[in-house]
């Protein structure tokens, strides 16, 4: 679904522009490819009937204040102050005069991030920065040119004469200064938008926020309970839902014994959904209340029969098997042929969990459908604009123009809030009950109806040649398709390939000349989500682990021997020395272990090591310090890049040691955050993060810590007993067994 | 009919008695700083004071907060004053957010009884507050900040 970006391809080429008597509004129009609109369009409905023109909007008023469109979602990964703070260097603009918003329409022509095919409104896989990049900046400087322009015009001077402060276009040579708010009072529109080019645009040195670091804007909100998410909307007359669902994907309700239910005070409707049976009433108390007061039997469904840790000793004897081909994801070379040429082969197999989101939110939405079925508004806090237009205005049978979307900030998203299924039904039952319904899930409901990271089973083998050269790289991975799952949600036919699951199989860290990852799809009917640190989690698991078998064997440090294949790949070798160095590498330790892991992810390259301890008697893995080197390419705020790549080491670092999914006959077990046990503050190692800032374009890095942290733990493990740990997480019970304890 | 305190405003509500003090707040009285996380005190983003005391307001019935004092995060100083407040702000703290007014809410309770904690004693009073986004560090750095400038 993203393309390559090519850099020099947003080129402001057409304009509206528009001077009010509130100040002046710049809508600058990026035109992307035009064939770019041809272009398979994952979401399903045709986007546009002209040329598809992602844009950003500047309005500048006299009393100076700068409105900047923010598109992404803002889930705490800080884009609602980044992306802003990109135009406003290209601007020129006085920061503190800066007010980011989100879209007023939800329209990718204008506001689409030109980092996907179909411009859409996606906030995932870090690829918000990434996408947005490029055209902010041209924005920002198309802007700064125009109000350049038009000062040397009224003041009778070369516009390059004509320089800027922040907020001010000054005339040195008359010393002359005047505000962008006073321009805005009497700028006009030029009959051509000026043209930015690369040479446009500000080399790093004058770079005011970019590279710098801006606290972040909405922060104060978040300390003070100001801030709204999805579950604080409230509508004039509004009503509570609660939804009892299927607890497997596919069980439609068969019969529904609602009396009891019925009899709760406050209990105003009761609907049939199609995966579901909802509530409404005139409480949350009382649509609780129902709820588990209701009797339904489901429908028969594939994944009504899933028995997970069934399923994943299947899945481990498909990986061992390799007459059954998947589907290969990025080769390199002729892995098999390769194999066949090897003098010795190392093999390693590794097994991961289902995991659960748990952001803290539950998953909410508020929907008020009109009267007539043809409009609707919603709030909630989404991943996913587009899709959630696309699967509304289907549902509806509308047009997109006629849904009025209230972004909210999101109370975690990982992933999850990609997915749409609870506005769909707030949706259903607002035009069900004629009135606005605020359908809010319990953590229950959240858990056991959870959208999961799959669970995988992994087989590799590593083919060296007899002079010791690591030639051939056979990794097979087994597990259901996230990618399959989600475009049944969104009524698209699935891609040949899942980048979900197999992101971080190729590994470009290490250029092995003879590479396969395959991806062995096998249907099971769970429910299925992409999640934050996507394939690169599990897979890095998998790959680190061997390598740090592989070197063991072999009588190699496990940084050294790292170093060595990662030979054509400074950017890693660096973070490798990196992390070397922060953590004392060498450094012999009395009662701990110490392991390394890597991930390659979009272009962003982390290194990262944990220092560990083990309670022999009970099993219990303590991480002690863990360091990470995280190269993004440019990075924007770096103290931001920092704050993320902590959090998500401390997000991994709970998948590590306790967090798992299990269903049985279908359904979750878990229920809640008592038997879903997430990382908490007594977990938490000391954690020390490099930013290490180059000169490439920027790349994601809201998820990054995460795939290394199961690694460099498992590594630690191995080489603090002795014992190698294959399968995913280190639960005390599984580490004590594995210890011979 | 329950009678009670919030944010030193003197409330009567006629709600069933065993509603958690959570969704009253929330829903009835629409202070929605505090959040719903998990419903079973197992999270700590619903904490209130009821009394000076922090508690989780999910799973809390209202009746029995009749006759007390609860403070919210909305209540907590008039305009984001509180030195927890600052201290947030100044260490950025807040990743997504939604935890925070329950995970400022417990470490105002600590520093009202304990105005220098350690480390250790911050990490034990904390446990309860789970913070998905991983800000944990940055919480303890807070605390000890406010602890210091208080």
């Amino acid at each position: 679904m993203t393309k390559h970006l090519d850099p020099r391809a947003t080129d402001l080429s057409r304009r509206d522009f528009l001077g009010t008597a509130a100040g002046l509004t710049f809508a600058l129009t990026v035109a992307p490819d035009p064939l770019a609109l041809i272009h398979e369009d994952p979401s399903g409905v045709a986007l546009a009937d002209g040329p598809l023109s992602p844009n950003v909007w500047i309005t500048i008023a006299t009393d100076d204040t700068i409105t900047i469109v923010s598109p992404a979602a803002e889930m705490g990964q800080g884009t609602f102050t980044t992306l802003p703070a990109v135009i406003a260097d290209e601007l020129d603009a006085d920061w503190s005069k800066v007010k980011p918003v989100f879209p007023s329409e939800w329209n990718e022509k204008k506001f689409g991030n030109p980092g996907y095919d179909n411009y859409a409104f996606q906030t995932s896989a870090s690829f918000a920065v990434r996408g947005y990049f490029r055209a902010m900046r041209v924005a920002g400087a198309q802007a700064r040119r125009v109000l350049l322009d038009a000062v040397a015009t009224k003041w009778g001077v070369p516009a390059a004469e004509l320089s800027t402060e922040p907020s001010v276009v000054v005339h040195k040579a008359t010393n002359r200064h005047i505000s962008y708010g006073e321009i805005a009072a009497f700028a006009k529109a030029p009959a051509e938008l000026p043209k930015i080019e690369d040479k446009d645009l500000k080399t790093p040195a004058d770079f005011r926020y970019i590279g710098k670091d801006l606290p972040r804007v909405e922060v104060p909100l978040k300390v003070t309970g100001a801030a709204k998410y999805g579950i604080d909307a409230q509508v004039p007359g509004m009503v509570y839902a609660s939804v009892l669902q299927s607890p497997y994907p596919g069980g439609r309700p068969e019969t529904v014994d609602e009396t009891r239910a019925r009899q709760v005070p406050g209990i105003a409707d009761i609907v049939t959904l199609p995966e579901g049976v909802g509530v409404i009433g005139t409480s949350v108390e009382a649509t609780l209340r129902a709820k588990n007061l209701l009797k339904v039997s489901w429908g028969d469904a594939p994944g009504a029969h899933h028995d997970s840790e069934k399923a994943l000793e299947e899945f481990a004897a498909i990986a061992r098997d390799k007459s059954r081909d998947g589907v290969p994801y990025e080769p390199v070379g002729d892995a098999k042929a390769a194999m066949r040429t090897a003098a010795k082969i190392y093999r390693g197999e590794y097994r991961t969990r289902y995991l659960y989101h748990a952001q803290m939110e539950p998953m909410n939405a508020t929907a008020s459908v009109s009267a007539d079925g043809k409009s609707v508004e919603i709030w909630t806090g989404t991943q996913g604009p587009t899709n959630l237009h696309n699967q509304v205005a289907r549902l509806l049978g509308i047009d997109r123009t006629s849904i009025i979307l209230h972004q909210q900030f999101l109370g975690g998203g990982y992933g999850r809030r990609s997915q749409q299924e609870v506005v769909v039904d707030a949706v259903r039952l607002s035009k069900a009950v004629g009135k606005p319904v605020k359908l809010i899930w319990t953590r229950e409901d959240d858990v056991t109806g959870g959208k999961f990271r799959p669970m995988t089973a992994h087989h590799i083998e590593a083919g060296f040649d007899a002079s010791g050269k690591l030639i051939a790289w056979h990794h097979r991975v087994v597990a259901e398709s996230v990618a399959a799952y989600t475009s049944i949600a969104n009524g698209t036919s699935p891609p040949p390939v899942d980048r979900v699951v197999m992101k971080g199989s190729p590994i470009p860290q290490y250029p092995i000349p003879n590479k396969l990852a395959e991806h062995v799809i096998e249907a099971r009917g769970a429910r299925l989500a992409a999640f934050r640190g996507v394939g690169n989690a599990h897979n890095a698991f998998a790959v680190e682990s061997l390598l740090d078998e592989i070197a063991k064997d072999r009588g190699l440090d496990p940084i050294a021997f790292r170093l060595t294949i990662a030979e054509g790949a400074p950017r890693m070798q660096m973070l490798l020395r990196a992390v070397a160095e922060m953590s004392d590498w060498t450094r012999q330790r009395s009662g701990r272990g110490i392991g390394v892991g890597t991930m390659v992810k979009d272009d962003t390259l982390v290194a990262g090591v944990a220092e560990v301890s083990v309670d022999r008697a009970t099993g219990k893995v303590k991480v002690h310090n863990f360091w990470a080197a995280i190269d993004a390419g440019l990075a924007v705020q770096p103290r931001n890049v920092a704050a993320q790549t902590e959090g998500s080491i401390i997000y991994g670092l709970g998948h590590v040691l306790r967090e798992k999914i299990t269903i049985r006959n279908g359904r979750v077990l878990e229920s809640n955050y008592s038997d879903y046990e997430v990382t908490r503050m007594s977990d938490v190692p000391n954690i020390e993060v490099k930013v290490v800032s180059t000169d490439y374009p920027p790349t994601g890095a809201g998820e990054d810590g995460v795939p290394v942290v199961a690694c460099a733990v498992g590594n630690a493990i191995a080489m603090l007993t002795g014992v190698r740990l294959r399968e995913l997480p280190f639960a005390p019970e599984r580490v004590r067994g594995a210890l011979g304890a | 009919m329950v009678a009670f305190t919030v944010n030193g405003v003197r409330r009567e509500l006629g709600v069933d008695a065993n509603t958690p003090l959570l969704w009253v707040l929330r829903e009835h009285l629409k202070l929605t700083g505090t959040k719903f996380g998990c419903g079973i005190a197992s999270c700590g983003a619903c904490t209130v004071h009821i009394d000076g005391q922090a508690t989780r307001s999910c799973a809390t019935p209202v009746s029995t907060v009749e006759g007390k004092s609860v403070t919210t995060i909305e209540g907590l100083s008039p305009d984001g004053s509180h030195p927890l407040q600052k201290a947030w702000v100044a260490e950025q703290v807040p990743q997504c957010g939604y935890c925070q007014s329950g995970q400022i809410m417990q470490a105002a309770e600590l520093l009202a009884r304990n105005k220098a904690p350690s480390r250790e004693e911050i990490i034990e009073h904390m446990d309860g507050n789970i913070c998905r986004c991983g800000t944990y560090l940055k919480i303890i750095s807070a605390i000890q900040r406010a602890s210091r400038e208080g």
